[in-house]
């Protein structure tokens, strides 16, 4: 057991922790954004999933991390559009294009995976590192923290210039508005379509980037149905945190380290079923909202579609 | 003072507007002049707020005009209205509940990227010292009282320079003092030459205010009383001028056309209440004993509260609002538990008795929560009568719905409440506000009701509806009993046989209807100690 506590067994676990928690954090502030704006997106884990997909893709046959980065988030875009036109300009049921999304994204990814890779799963090469000078250097959790890709450093100066974002600017006023009393915002003279488009729309790129990472960074490799559920928790992750990006983030990153304890525990020898451990992130998940569920805030006018004028 | 001469800001000709089953506006042509107020009229449904929606770019009429200083203008969205220089202040409030005054405001100075808080708080000490108004901008608009959130409403309707102000029934839910304060508002900008357009239901109001009236009658116009007939004729006379317009050959029919005045003096009400039959008092039916609630939100808590309600009788409550009345309400109709006392309903204790069963005993609630709490607006009206009743006999039958009998019995229930529909499968949510009041009280008052509150029972409602509603609730004397809660001294002062007073979530005073009764009770309403009976007012501030 004293094994455990080793030196590598932690900075792997929090290593480990930051790679899974970027994604998290990339959809939950994504899921932020749209909820505050009105939009519940559920279906963000088929933008994750598309973005996964389109992010390897590019990654692999262009050879670059960054443009990998880009594809998945070009991915997302494109699952988001759908919602965009249906839920945003045409007011059909959020919830059940959301879960259509979802189901069309895992079926899709799995299919063109299959036509293109048949049973082999390529693998990418390790991605760059960038260290941060000094820190890096601090013991066990130096080089968890502060020796990873660029985009995991850039994923948490987002989340800290999304707080700035809803709380300084206009747009940030417009997207609470939305999400509050859509009407009042359409009397201000500010159309509610237009900023629940570009909501869902940065949602969208924020998901597909987030599957980008898991794939490239994270995995190396893409497989089918690989999101496994972390769109969901990405949501889950944004209501506890109230919607604030920073509470969110770190709540991102809490439960990356849940996600992460199977390879900890394989590095300290412990056997134990990966299912059981596989499991482990969704208990916490359900931990969290029994206890923090109260504190959780939604917006009045979440997942209700605004048509000006109609009673 | 005669600004007949000067020609229109906003003038609409020939406004077309129908909606699934009804012609909102007919063919309705209207103006506003610079420093006037037209006063507009109409009862409930009759299409004020469709077409005030058609001047502030909410709706887009199906044919007609719009002209603005004469040039032909499309109005089709807010940002169009608001570039005009129109500002409105809807009938239902557009202030964002969880946002600061100052967010209120500045929501939709686009253009910029970040808020510019700064120059955002001197223009609000600017309108404040221009309305002679003083709102804190860091407050939640949740935790202002109506009357200011009304204030800012108005602040923010201006906020863009606006030319023609809209007032969609500003003074429904605003106490008295808040009402005198929104006159001196409306005559500081007067003087500035903004034009604007008043719609209210009270009477003496738009007669008070309005420099011309115009009435509307099921979406079209019957016609404006121009500035110099106004100016002429005395009050008393306009007001029966206007009855006339409103109701047409109905009002000859209304035996009395005085006692349609809602803005009933203090004399007529005495009057009023001398003239109501008044049934021997029988048994106590609902009985308070010391009854303690809890706030909810910035709403307070009731206290002490020792009431008894008798057959035969109406109990009016009065009070500001805000002082306990939503948390006496909902611990009598059982949506909010006690944290003391006793509630008894013909004598015996209701205490663990939940909603539904205390509804079977024929206790109801009228709650002041139409749109909220009131009719589900997504179903048809016949579904939200008969939302109480579900599983029962007739209406229910082995588990499934009988629609047809429903039907029926909604058809009769419609009749009989004078609800204005196209059909009883309108979605209750289109209906104007009166048409779903009076949905509401059938709901409430049909099937055996014996005891039933009224929580503000005739908002927003036009003269010959509210008048309606007040003989409902002078019926109930008739072997039922009332308790009457209402922010309208004057219609207290009409409706019960005996009045308290609520303040601070405590019962203050006691007072029959009779000379002097509104004095006292105003006196006690705002803690005059002296008046009310000793030691209650006192520890109300604990
Ligand atoms: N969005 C809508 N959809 C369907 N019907 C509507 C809609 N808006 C208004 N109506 C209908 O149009 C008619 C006019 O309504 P409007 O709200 O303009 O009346 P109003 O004069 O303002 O009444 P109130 O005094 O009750 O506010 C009513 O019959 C109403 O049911
Ligand atoms: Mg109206």
């Amino acid at each position: 057991m004293s094994n455990l506590f080793h030196q590598d067994v932690l900075t792997a676990l929090i290593s480990g922790g930051v790679i899974a928690g970027i994604p998290l954090l990339l959809a939950a502030c994504g899921e932020a954004i749209s909820e505050r704006s009105g939009v519940l997106n559920l279906g963000i884990e088929g933008m994750m999933i598309l973005g996964a997909y389109t992010g390897f893709v590019v990654a692999y046959y262009l050879h670059s991390t960054w443009l990998g980065f880009l594809g998945g988030a070009g991915g997302g875009i494109l699952a988001c559009l759908v919602m965009i036109v249906l839920c945003v300009w045409l007011g059909l049921d959020q919830i059940v294009v959301g879960i259509a999304i979802t189901l069309a994204g895992e079926g899709i990814t799995s299919v063109l995976q299959g036509a293109q890779f048949g049973t082999t799963y390529p693998r990418l090469g390790a991605t760059p590192t960038t260290s941060i000078p000094l820190l890096h250097k601090i013991p066990v959790i130096g080089p968890g923290l502060f020796e990873q890709n660029l985009l995991v450093y850039l994923g948490i100066l987002f989340a800290l210039f999304l707080t700035w974002f809803f709380r300084a600017t206009n747009v940030g006023l417009n997207l609470r508005a939305a999400g509050e009393k859509p009407e009042a915002l359409d009397a201000a003279g500010v159309s509610v379509v237009a900023t629940r488009s570009w909501a869902v729309l940065s949602t969208g790129a924020l998901a597909g980037l987030g599957g980008g990472f898991l794939a490239i960074v994270g995995a190396g490799v893409f497989t089918p149905f690989m999101t496994q559920g972390q769109g969901y928790m990405a949501i889950v992750i944004c209501m506890l945190g109230r919607g604030k990006p920073i509470w969110v983030a770190l709540a991102s990153l809490l439960f990356g380290i849940s996600l992460s304890i199977t390879t900890a525990l394989q590095l300290a020898g412990i056997e134990i079923s990966t299912d059981l451990i596989n499991m482990l992130p969704f208990i916490a998940v359900m931990v969290a909202l029994v206890i923090f569920g109260r504190r959780s805030y939604l917006p009045p006018a979440l997942a209700l579609p605004y048509v000006r004028g109609a009673r | 003072m005669s600004p007949a001469v000067t020609s229109a800001v906003v003038e609409v000709k020939g406004i077309t507007k129908a909606f699934p089953g009804v012609l909102a506006n007919d063919d309705i042509s209207f103006d506003v002049r610079p420093g006037e107020v037209h006063s507009l009229l109409g009862e409930n449904g009759a299409g004020k707020s469709t077409l005030m929606g058609i001047l502030s770019g909410i709706q887009t009429p199906d044919s007609g005009g719009i002209l603005v200083d004469g040039e032909p203008v499309r109005i089709d969205s807010p940002r169009k209205a608001l570039d005009i220089g129109i500002g409105t202040v809807y009938q239902h409030s557009t202030l964002i509940p969880a946002l600061t005054v100052l967010q209120n405001l500045m929501l939709g100075d686009s253009g910029k990227l970040l808020l510019d808080a700064a120059s955002a708080r001197a223009r609000l000490e600017e309108f404040g010292a221009l309305l002679g108004v003083d709102v804190d901008p860091e407050a939640r608009a949740a935790d202002l009282a109506l009357g200011r959130q009304q204030q800012v409403e108005i602040i923010k309707a201006l906020w863009r320079g606006s030319r023609l102000l809209i007032l969609d029934e500003p003074t429904s839910m605003l106490t008295p003092q808040a009402v005198d304060e929104l006159y001196t508002v409306l005559a500081r900008l007067k003087a500035d030459g903004l034009a604007t357009i008043f719609i209210t239901h009270k009477l003496h109001e738009a007669v008070s205010l309005g420099d011309r009236i115009s009435v509307l009658r099921r979406g079209r116009m019957v016609g404006t009383l121009d500035a110099a007939a106004v100016s002429s004729t005395p009050p008393d006379k306009l007001e029966e001028i206007v009855i006339e317009m409103m109701f047409g050959s109905a009002a000859a029919d209304l035996a009395d056309v005085g006692e349609l005045r809602v803005g009933l003096g203090e004399a007529e009400a005495v009057e009023a209440h001398a003239r109501a039959t008044k049934a021997a008092v029988g048994e106590p039916l609902l009985e308070l004993a010391g009854v303690a609630a809890p706030g909810e939100g910035t709403d307070p808590g009731v206290a002490d509260i020792d009431l008894v309600v008798h057959e035969g009788e109406v109990v009016g409550v009065a009070g500001v609002d805000g002082n306990g009345q939503r948390a006496l309400a909902e611990a009598i109709s059982g949506q909010r538990r006690l944290t003391a006392g006793e509630i008894r309903l013909f004598g015996a204790p209701v205490d663990r008795l939940n909603v539904l069963k205390r509804e079977k005993l024929g206790l109801r609630y009228l709650t002041d929560d139409r749109i909220g709490e009131g009719i589900v607006g997504s179903l048809s009206i016949s579904l939200n009568l008969f939302l109480k009743r579900i599983g029962q006999a007739p209406y229910w039958r082995y588990g499934s719905i009988r629609r047809g009998t429903i039907d029926a019995r909604a058809e009769e229930l419609c009749e009989q409440f004078d609800v204005r529909a196209p059909g009883v499968e309108t979605r209750a949510g289109t209906l104007s506000g009166g048409n779903m009041q009076k949905v509401l009280l059938a709901r409430e008052l049909s099937f055996g009701a014996k005891v039933v509150v009224f929580h503000k029972p005739t908002y927003g409602l036009d003269l010959k509806t509210t008048l309606g509603v007040r003989e409902m609730i002078r019926q109930m004397r008739d072997g039922k009993a009332a308790l009457v809660i209402s922010t309208d001294l004057d219609e207290l002062l009409e409706v019960s046989d005996r009045i308290v007073v609520l303040s601070r979530g405590r019962l203050v005073g006691e007072a029959e209807p009779g000379p002097g009764a509104a004095e006292r009770i105003g006196g006690m309403m705002i803690g005059d100690v002296s008046l009310s009976l000793a030691g209650a007012g006192a520890e109300g501030t604990e």
